[in-house]
């Protein structure tokens, strides 16, 4: 019978299938961090259970430690506890960590792929909902809550239920200062934050085609944020290439046998998707939100919509609550919204082509005054990587700051915070309420509006500079 | 776990779609390593406004919270679970969770039970004319239940059964460990292992 993607890993990985049950299914790699894991040890240590593959689990500090002075013991008790409790945990049941310091150090979306931990065609989970990242390499990534660390760590599988399945068609070619961020927070706006809900989501097309594995990194990223537990794309040359050589990458003829697998991971032809969708790249255009969810975005060109221009009475009292928040009037040009704050970096683009994306527009210019610029690298690695290019001097250069890696400013869980009524433009990937810091507000953008909007202050696509 | 097969008791509405697990419980609360005492953080940033639905005296015995359509959205985080349990709540009723949202609360016996949008609004207005208003949650015959109406909801047999029984699922997955065993022999080998790699 003809398969999707999606159905093809969740079928090499049924350990046990039966009516009137969940599916049982096998994780090839268990992703962990200081703030979703201290209670899963703790439920292991009372039931006397033990970690059943500490050789496919690997942790590392990212939600809670400060991005600057991580020479010193971290300032905060309460978060330093945290993260020596992760210390512990890790030497007591045996598993590979990766601590503050450390050069694999990093937000653990950015530190799997880089190690070639991420393959395709495997199951990698993470306490974190923004695991859906891993799913660029075709893998089937999704984040879970703390009773299913527990349930991996015990037994390495999780009981599920199978997922629908939809597809998400971009076709055509993006314009110059497009990126793939544009294309997901329109895909979110287009379906809205519950409308991957039950489902996993398929990105397809020649514009996915033609996108490096970090650009679809960030498109399988912020999957979560329509809804859906996982995104993925199904792996091709860009994501062998990528893969070739990373310290995990099978060598010599395990290369070949998995080059052969890998090969075979595509929907079929003849697949049938619950649903399918089709966006056309050549009519995008660079992308924010205005609101307090990531589906509340418009093109950086627009204005912002009025209540009214909503059908569904929800999303009325939606847009109302999120207008007062933001502190914005119906009818302003986007372009027209001053900044106080910009945030590159997280898990959604922290990573060195972002950072490259960023720099290029930077280079030479000043950032605004009165405008604080953060530059928070998804890991150690890309921290160095950046330094060896010499893009830390042109951001220093221009007046931002230069930071050490980790969640930083995406969650506000450190120091790294929005002061109240402060206003953000972040590469990060929500825009909840108070995400930022209480009683901050965050317009979602792509690093280079990041950038331009650096410069000038106002949300700016690079054009406008 | 403890068993869940009944539960009768007031309700609070919240009228807000969309609320994700940050306003549930703010990231600065989760620094905690423990699964209790996480009360104080629920809804943190709108409790500080008087008029906010949880601070007000009527509903302060609610133990059921209905809310608006797509409940718990974002982030994984299952403490947005252990803060609603902790502050008392033992069902939570809206149109449409996230779906890692009502994973979580499954998994920790929090009952999130899914009527129509028409129906929590029913409830909704039933509650404001009667805050004291007594509902019943029945997981034996699926059925939620006030005053002269019985609205009934799906909930798969399954999740049913393990809530009922009050089982937890890790222990019912070390019951089948021998067919994970089967599985780890067939396993690819080129698969990789997190083992530090020396180069």
């Amino acid at each position: 019978m003809a398969k999707t993607l999606a159905e093809k890993v969740w079928d090499d990985h049924l350990v046990r299938s039966a009516s009137g049950e969940p599916d049982l299914l096998y994780i090839d790699l268990h992703l962990i961090h200081e703030v979703t894991s201290p209670q899963a040890f703790d439920g292991l240590r009372l039931a006397n259970r033990a970690v059943r593959r500490p050789d496919l689990t690997i942790a590392t500090e990212d939600h809670n430690v400060p991005t600057l002075n991580i020479d010193k013991p971290i300032a905060d008790p309460v978060s330093r506890l945290q993260v020596d409790t992760l210390r512990k945990n890790c030497q007591e049941f045996g598993i590979r960590l990766h601590s503050l310091g450390d050069v694999e150090q990093g937000i653990v979306h950015v530190v799997g792929p880089q190690l070639g931990l991420t393959q395709p065609g495997m199951t990698i989970v993470c306490g974190d909902s923004h695991t859906s990242t891993h799913g660029a390499f075709g893998a089937l990534a999704f984040g879970i809550g703390t009773s299913e660390v527990e349930h991996v760590l015990a037994t390495q599988t999780l009981p599920l239920s199978r997922p629908k399945t939809m597809a998400i068609n971009v076709e055509g070619s993006l314009k110059p200062g497009v990126t793939s961020k544009d294309i997901i927070l329109a895909i979110i706006a287009k379906i809205g934050t519950g409308g991957g809900q039950g489902y996993i989501l398929e990105y397809r097309g020649s514009a996915i085609r033609a996108l490096s594995m970090e650009a679809r990194m960030t498109i399988c990223n912020m999957s979560i944020e329509a809804g859906a537990r996982a995104g993925l794309i199904a792996p091709d040359e860009t994501t062998f290439a990528y893969l070739k050589d990373r310290p995990h990458a099978p060598k010599g003829e395990d290369w070949q046998r998995a080059l052969a697998y890998w090969s075979g991971l595509k929907s079929d032809s003849d697949a049938k998707f619950d649903k399918e969708i089709t966006l056309d790249a050549d009519q995008l255009s660079p992308f924010v939100t205005w609101g307090t969810n990531p589906g509340q975005g418009i093109a950086l060109d627009g204005v912002i919509p009025s209540p009214q221009d909503f059908t569904d009475p929800e999303e009325v009292s939606a847009a109302e609550r999120a207008l007062v928040y933001m502190d914005l009037k119906a009818g302003t040009p986007m372009k027209k919204i001053k900044i106080d704050t910009v945030f590159l970096g997280s898990c959604t683009n922290g990573r060195i082509e972002d950072l490259r994306a960023a720099a290029e527009i930077i280079k030479g210019k000043k950032v605004a005054s009165d405008i604080r610029m953060m530059v928070v690298p998804g890991s150690a690695r890309v921290r160095l990587q950046a330094e060896a290019e010499g893009l830390d001097k042109l951001f220093l250069e221009a007046g931002a700051e230069w930071r050490s890696a980790g969640c930083s400013m995406c969650l506000g869980m450190n120091p790294d915070q929005l002061a109240p009524g402060e206003r953000s433009a972040s590469t990060s990937n929500r825009n909840f309420e108070g995400r930022q810091g209480k009683g901050g507000r965050t317009h979602l953008v792509s690093p280079l509006v990041a950038a331009a909007t650096a410069i000038r202050g106002t949300l700016s696509s690079p054009a406008d500079l | 776990m403890e068993k869940f097969i009944s539960h009768t008791g007031s309700a609070l509405p919240l009228k807000r779609s969309n609320v994700d697990t940050d306003q549930i419980i703010p990231a600065v609360y989760l620094k905690r390593v423990t699964r209790s005492g996480f009360e104080d953080g629920l809804f943190a940033a709108w409790r500080s406004d008087p008029e906010f639905v949880l601070n007000k005296a009527e509903y302060s015995k609610a133990s059921i919270l209905v809310a608006g359509a797509d409940f718990g959205t974002g982030s994984s985080r299952e403490h947005a679970v252990w803060a609603l349990q902790n502050y008392g709540f033992k069902v939570v009723i809206s149109s449409r969770f996230a779906d890692i949202f009502r994973g979580n609360s499954l998994k920790a016996g929090l009952l999130t039970v899914i009527l129509g949008q028409s129906d929590v609004e029913d409830l909704w207005s039933a509650i404001e004319e009667e805050p004291s208003l007594q509902i019943k949650v029945d997981l034996d015959t699926r059925l939620v239940s006030y005053k002269n109406q019985a609205i009934s909801f799906d909930l798969d047999d399954y999740t049913r059964w393990r809530l009922m029984e009050g089982l937890d699922d890790i222990g019912l997955t070390l019951r089948k460990i021998d067919e994970v065993e089967n599985f780890e022999e067939k396993r690819a080998k080129y698969k990789p292992k997190t083992l530090p790699v020396l180069s």
